[in-house]
């Protein structure tokens, strides 16, 4: 067992599929010499060959659209959008292609790949590198989506991302990147895309989060903690399908429920949370539920991101007003 | 062709008179090879009309017709090895037809019911695509995993003219240039995107022109001439399949009909340039062409339009009968496994279903 980063996490995870999978190819921009701006694919183009791992020119429309026709013949591709902020133009292909070719046959082909993007803020990275637009995707039928909030989650759920039969979006949270290790056992076990992660139990309120923003939610629970306000933990995860009956369980249970994420507040995933525990639990609720998120701007450059994304404090003042509701 | 020759001569057997320009290579010169391509033509086109017919009497959808345009897809479809893969545009029923789709399925799919896309007979080709020059991109990838099972088959691409002014067409090119892969791009030029002439598309000089800057070898055909067609596809897989390149075609043809059956071509059109182009096209000068060399009658003819008609006739028939999808059943393709959310959403869809009947 090794303590591993997420990233080296993500490294581990796509030489142990690609190990399992000779099928597997990776393609995307500078994932080859270079091993990935960050370094998801270090060294895999070493050891599995240009063939496996191979850089392609600059066209993001054109990765994906390529990723698809090999999926449909029978390989599984994982291909890197080198930042999420230019993962637009190939936003045609995900939509109207991966999406969709499974229902369009009637699954005479399909498209099992997955395609992996950094993205949030938090890195001091320039102009559109830094925003987290994971809603866009979920909102379209046909996809998963899938946010890792640590290095064991990393592996485990990009695992099962490789393994899945449909195309997985998944975002790779880039500010936790290198933040704290976990020991990770190298054995390609997956963890599942169709359930949330209880991270702490709770009585007291539920909060709800995914990706990056899992630390600034855990360090509220731990200072409320101190308070004497018991806080129950839940990382999303998989924000497409949804695992919703997880989140009532929790609610129904605390009443309370904050949703946490640095995405833009309107139509954000946790407006669809909150309208799912209106249509299902109103009358759980023992305090209106509260959104902590990005505004809704353009994501600031790097001089004032730390105003935009969410503080743990923010999160605080949320549980606090919400435990004060009368 | 190489890069320095800025000149591309249209390639042609057959001129619109249907006499031979040139003798016919001695591997296309038998009479029952040359009387199938014809049938290949024939069907098509009464597959056409007919499809037209079922839209104007509401028992099709949309439809883009392709009349003119017979001769471009026919070829493809002749030329190509059965592992070979065909990622068509939505105006390539010609070679889904020689590819072994159903005349029924291609009617389900304009009568607006996935299962036209689940070929019985078919199940590697792409489905129709409709979101313009978005095929490219799934062509080079369908090319890159024929590149890796070694087997030298080769992923053909259609798409119009309109396409080529697309960023995903430029993206798929230069890749498949740059990652040297099987793949064959046709271009079928029939001078319209929907209502803009070529001529307002680009000042590129033809469209194939615009493979040279990807280094991609080019040529271009009389794409109303189905024997210069088949003999230029046929090559160009020949050569695709020897040396692994990609290679492209511009096919020159024209739209003698309305891009759909939703659009009124008069709008745009000038009489004159139709009636001219009706002059040249296919079915007409391939006739002459059999006439006049392989003495081809009005009986013959007449006998295997009916042949022709009585298969798109028996086709519209099972089309009619075919059996509705089964209730929710567009639930059930999104995943390969039904998420529990959805498999709640359909039961709900169920419910109000059998309370509202």
């Amino acid at each position: 067992m090794n303590e591993l980063t997420m990233i080296e996490a993500i490294n581990q995870a796509l030489n142990n599929q690609m190990r399992a999978n000779d099928q597997l190819f990776i393609l995307g921009e500078d994932v080859g010499a270079n091993g990935g701006v960050f370094r998801a694919t270090d060294g895999l183009q070493n050891e599995f060959g240009m063939q496996r791992v191979f850089d392609t020119p600059l066209a993001e429309s054109a990765i994906v659209g390529m990723a698809i026709g090999m999926a449909s013949q029978g390989l599984t591709p994982v291909a890197e959008i080198q930042f999420m902020g230019f993962i637009y133009p190939a936003i045609d292909q995900i939509l109207n292609h991966a999406a969709r070719l499974r229902n369009r046959t009637r699954g005479r082909l399909s498209c099992p790949l997955v395609i992996r993007a950094p993205f949030g803020g938090g890195i001091h990275a320039p102009e559109h590198h830094s925003e987290s637009t994971e809603s866009i995707f979920a909102h379209i039928p046909g996809l998963r989506v899938v946010i890792p909030s640590s290095p064991a989650r990393a592996y485990g759920l990009l695992v099962a991302a490789i393994q899945d039969p449909d195309p997985v979006i998944f975002l790779e949270p880039k500010r936790i990147y290198r933040d704290g290790k976990q020991a990770i056992e190298d054995d390609g076990s997956a963890l599942p895309l169709d359930s949330c992660f209880l991270l702490r139990e709770g009585i007291d309120i539920s909060l709800i989060s995914w990706g990056a923003m899992i630390k600034e939610t855990l360090e509220a629970a731990t200072l409320l903690a101190k308070k004497g306000i018991d806080v129950e933990v839940i990382d999303v995860a998989t924000i497409k399908p949804l695992d919703i009956n997880s989140i009532i369980d929790s609610v129904k249970k605390t009443g309370r429920c904050i949703i946490a994420h640095e995405a833009a507040k309107t139509c954000g995933l946790g407006a669809e949370i909150s309208a799912l525990l209106a249509e299902k639990s109103i009358t759980a609720l023992l305090a209106p539920i509260q959104r902590v998120t990005g505004y809704d701007t353009v994501m600031p450059m790097f001089k004032n991101e730390q105003h935009y994304m969410p503080s743990s404090q923010r999160i605080i003042q949320a549980a606090i007003h919400a435990m004060e509701y009368r | 062709m190489t890069s320095k020759d800025s000149n591309i001569g249209l390639r042609q057997y057959l001129d619109s008179g249907g006499q031979l320009v040139q003798p016919l290579p001695s591997h296309i010169n038998h009479r029952t090879q040359l009387i199938a391509l014809y049938q290949t033509l024939v069907i098509t086109r009464l597959f056409d009309e007919a499809a037209v017919n079922l839209q104007r009497t509401g028992q099709l959808g949309t439809y883009a017709q392709s009349r003119g345009q017979e001769a471009i897809g026919c070829a493809i479809g002749k030329a190509m090895l059965a592992d070979d893969v065909f990622i068509p545009y939505y105006r390539d029923i010609a070679t889904q037809i020689q590819r072994g789709v159903l005349l029924e399925e291609i009617l389900l799919y304009w009568g607006g019911d996935e299962r036209g896309s689940c070929f019985s007979q078919q199940k590697h080709d792409f489905p129709l695509c409709v979101p313009i020059a978005t095929q490219f991109c799934h062509a080079i990838g369908v090319a890159f995993a024929l590149k890796q099972r070694k087997k030298n088959n080769v992923a053909v691409v259609t798409g119009g003219d309109g396409a080529t002014s697309k960023g995903d067409f430029y993206e798929a090119l230069n890749i498949a240039g740059a990652m040297s892969l099987p793949c064959l791009f046709v271009i079928n030029n029939n001078q319209w995107a929907i209502s803009v002439p070529v001529q307002q598309q680009t000042a590129a000089k033809t469209i194939a022109h615009k493979a040279y800057a990807a280094g991609v070898a080019a040529c271009q055909i009389d794409g109303n001439d189905p024997i210069a067609m088949l003999i230029g596809v046929k090559q160009a897989l020949k050569q695709i399949r020897h040396d692994g390149k990609p290679f492209f075609i511009e096919a020159v043809s024209y739209r003698i009909c309305n891009h759909t059956t939703a659009d009124d071509a008069t709008r745009y059109m000038q009489q004159k340039a139709l009636q001219e182009a009706e002059q040249k096209e296919p079915l007409i000068r391939y006739k002459k062409f059999l006439r006049q060399y392989q003495d081809w009658n009005d009986e013959d003819d007449s006998e295997l339009y009916q042949a022709c008609q009585l298969t798109v006739d028996q086709a519209i028939e099972h089309y009619k009968n075919t059996k509705p999808q089964a209730d929710g059943d567009f639930f059930d393709y999104m995943y390969q496994d039904l998420p529990a959310d959805l498999a709640q959403q359909k039961q709900q869809f169920l419910d109000d279903l059998n309370r509202h009947e």
